[in-house]
């Protein structure tokens, strides 16, 4: 009888462990990639494995090719429905959509939940996010290829001295109303300390900081850098600072503008980005 | 009775004054006023003048404005529609003013005019467009449109305008939503004086209309009836009162933002102290909203930084226990 148990027992063992490969298999054959992330999207193309994807977000633009997939939606209005008939098996989603994760848990549909953090996390999530999909070997690749893109840069700016710099990624057109600056967190803001610069709301640990212009004036950046993306960088009007002279950037003309979604997309561009960022503020290191 | 209106009046113009002239000295940097006034500084390298006249000045200044539009404004709104909980938004001119903003914003539209940036431009439009439909819909019948169809009309049109609002929010693009919704908590950070100068005007006619009001919107708020069998042209009293009350607030949404609260709060403030004469209370409610959007603005800059509050968060903050306490103390 003990022997009898003792051989179900472990035939239950192998069967749950062949079970167990067979889902592990099945996840890391993942052929159907709904991916509603800009960030994760280029990640997902970087790797090859852009052609596994099947439907982005809403707010997709990069590489060419996402343009003509279906769009189910974003961060805020997912659609379920749309999602769950495009049959994935595997959407990749924000951390905070609990309801799209229920959703999808109710519907047998595994997820990755992408989690927005800082600049060394981005290599990080290249890496797990091509575990998931089945081509671990490419992210790692991709990753190392970031890693060391950024750790040149650091290399290049590392005897220079570094720039009191203020990052603008809004404000109203033609006014210094609305401004928004990035604060000291997440990956703008470690670009901008790996291109050696030093930001001057380093102190303010929080993503996106409403400036007023009494803190621009306070804070008496050496350069202030406006980021542009999408439709508006063409035409930005840099005579709204003349008004606060009294700021080092505004009086030494070192306010730049550099347009491009890498800077708003924390993907595999950010090595791109980061070198453009150090070429403006120590252009003679390059 | 004439000296103390003129005293409880004056009483009010030195707390607007005070506040005008005090708050500019506070905020979230140090700097010396000695220096800020020299003249032998040039101003472009005279920080301490920039953060002075760049920073703050036009800041308060703007408060000041702003309060005093949006307190006029629902005073006579108030009076107007004979309801204690109408404001500057109930007919929906706020939510036009808003509909324009948030056009600009999403579309990346440039209709700058006049030297004046887009935004405002097209917040003021929006009001005036709200306001049309309010306006025809009162003159459409010759006998003139009660307050209850005129309140209803309001509701309506501010639901149907909100609604629209949040669906262009929604599909524009991140950054510009969250743009938007930052925009609808109310910013007086103008940065210039330019803006203060465009919103002056319409406000100045607007001020000018509601001071010509004060006997009639006494009768008109106890009654049509009442009012016309004292010789009042109603009619024509209540359309100048729409008119004054809603550029007044277009001009002060345009200028700061649909910030809440001071609009509906501050004339029942003024009226728990002051009592319901609109000789009294329309100054006294101008001067009382002035100040209180300068203290309010004066905390959101100051008691919290460096990160600051949207000053639409600190006006129901400081505002809210302020009343419900004048209210406890009235009911003793």
């Amino acid at each position: 009888m003990k022997k009898k148990l003792r051989r179900i027992a472990f035939l239950g063992a192998v069967l749950s462990a062949i079970s167990a490969y067979s889902a592990v298999s099945a996840i890391a054959q993942a052929r159907r990639v709904v991916s509603i992330i800009p960030a994760t999207t280029e990640m997902l193309f970087a790797m090859g494995a852009g052609d596994r994807v099947v439907a982005v977000g809403t707010y997709d633009k990069f590489p060419s090719g996402v343009e003509k997939l279906p769009r189910v939606g974003a961060l805020l209005d997912p659609d379920v429905e749309r999602i769950i008939s495009l049959r994935p098996d595997l959407v990749v989603l924000y951390g905070t959509q609990q309801d799209l994760r229920t959703q999808l848990e109710r519907a047998k549909i595994p997820y990755y939940p992408y989690v927005h953090k800082g600049l060394s996390d981005i290599a990080e999530t290249i890496r797990s996010l091509g575990a998931r999909v089945g081509v671990a070997e490419r992210a790692d690749a991709l990753a190392d290829g970031l890693d060391r893109q950024i750790q040149q840069v650091r290399a290049r700016v590392a005897p220079r001295p570094r720039v009191k710099t203020l990052i603008i990624f809004g404000r109203e057109r033609g006014t210094l109303r609305g401004l928004d600056a990035s604060g000291g967190y997440g990956f703008l803001h470690d670009m901008l300390e790996a291109a050696g610069g030093a930001n001057v709301l380093a102190d303010l640990k929080t993503q996106a900081v409403q400036m007023s212009t009494e803190m621009v004036l306070s804070r008496a950046p050496d350069v202030i850098i406006e980021l542009h993306y999408g439709r508006d960088g063409r035409d930005t009007d840099l005579a709204a600072w003349n008004v606060l002279g009294g700021v080092p950037a505004v009086r030494n003309k070192r306010i730049y503008v550099l347009s491009g979604e890498e800077f708003v997309v924390p993907g595999p561009r950010v090595g791109g980005a980061t070198e453009r960022l150090s070429r403006t503020l120590h252009p003679e290191a390059w | 009775m004439r000296r103390r209106i003129v005293a409880t009046v004056a009483g009010f113009g030195v707390l607007a004054a005070a506040a005008v002239l005090l708050a500019p000295l506070a905020g979230s940097t140090t700097i010396s006023l000695s220096r800020a006034f020299d003249r032998s500084i040039p101003f472009a390298d005279n920080v301490d003048a920039q953060v002075f006249f760049v920073a703050r000045l036009p800041r308060v200044v703007a408060a000041a404005l702003v309060g005093a539009a949006f307190a006029l404004a629902g005073a006579v709104f108030q009076a107007l529609l004979r309801n204690p909980l109408a404001s500057p938004d109930t007919l929906g001119v706020s939510a036009g003013a808003t509909l324009g903003a948030i056009l600009v914003i999403a579309f990346h539209l440039d209709i700058s005019a006049f030297g004046v940036s887009s935004i405002p431009v097209a917040s003021f439009a929006g009001s005036l467009g709200a306001f049309g439909i309010i306006y025809a819909l009162s003159i459409a019948r010759r006998r003139g449109t009660s307050t209850t169809v005129l309140l209803l009309a309001g509701v309506a049109l501010t639901a149907l305008l909100s609604a629209l609002n949040r669906f262009v929010t929604l599909i524009a693009d991140f950054t510009d939503t969250f743009r938007s919704v930052r925009w609808m908590m109310g910013a007086l950070d103008v940065g210039g004086y330019r803006e203060i100068m465009a919103a002056l005007a319409p406000m100045l006619v607007a001020f000018a209309i509601i001071f010509s009001l004060p006997r009639v919107l006494d009768l008109v708020s106890l009654g049509s009836e009442a009012a016309e069998f004292r010789g009042v042209d109603v009619k024509r009293a209540e359309r100048l009162a729409l008119v004054g009350a809603s550029l007044s607030t277009g001009a002060a949404v345009s200028l700061g933002g649909p910030i809440p609260f001071v609009g509906i709060i501050v004339p029942h403030i003024v009226r728990l102290m002051v009592g319901a004469d609109h000789r009294v209370v329309l100054p006294a409610s101008a001067l009382f909203g002035a100040a209180f959007l300068i203290v309010c603005d004066l905390a959101a800059r100051t008691l919290f930084g460096p990160v600051e509050p949207p000053v639409g968060t600190v006006t129901a903050l400081i505002g809210g226990p302020f009343f419900l306490w004048l209210l406890f103390k009235r009911q003793r």
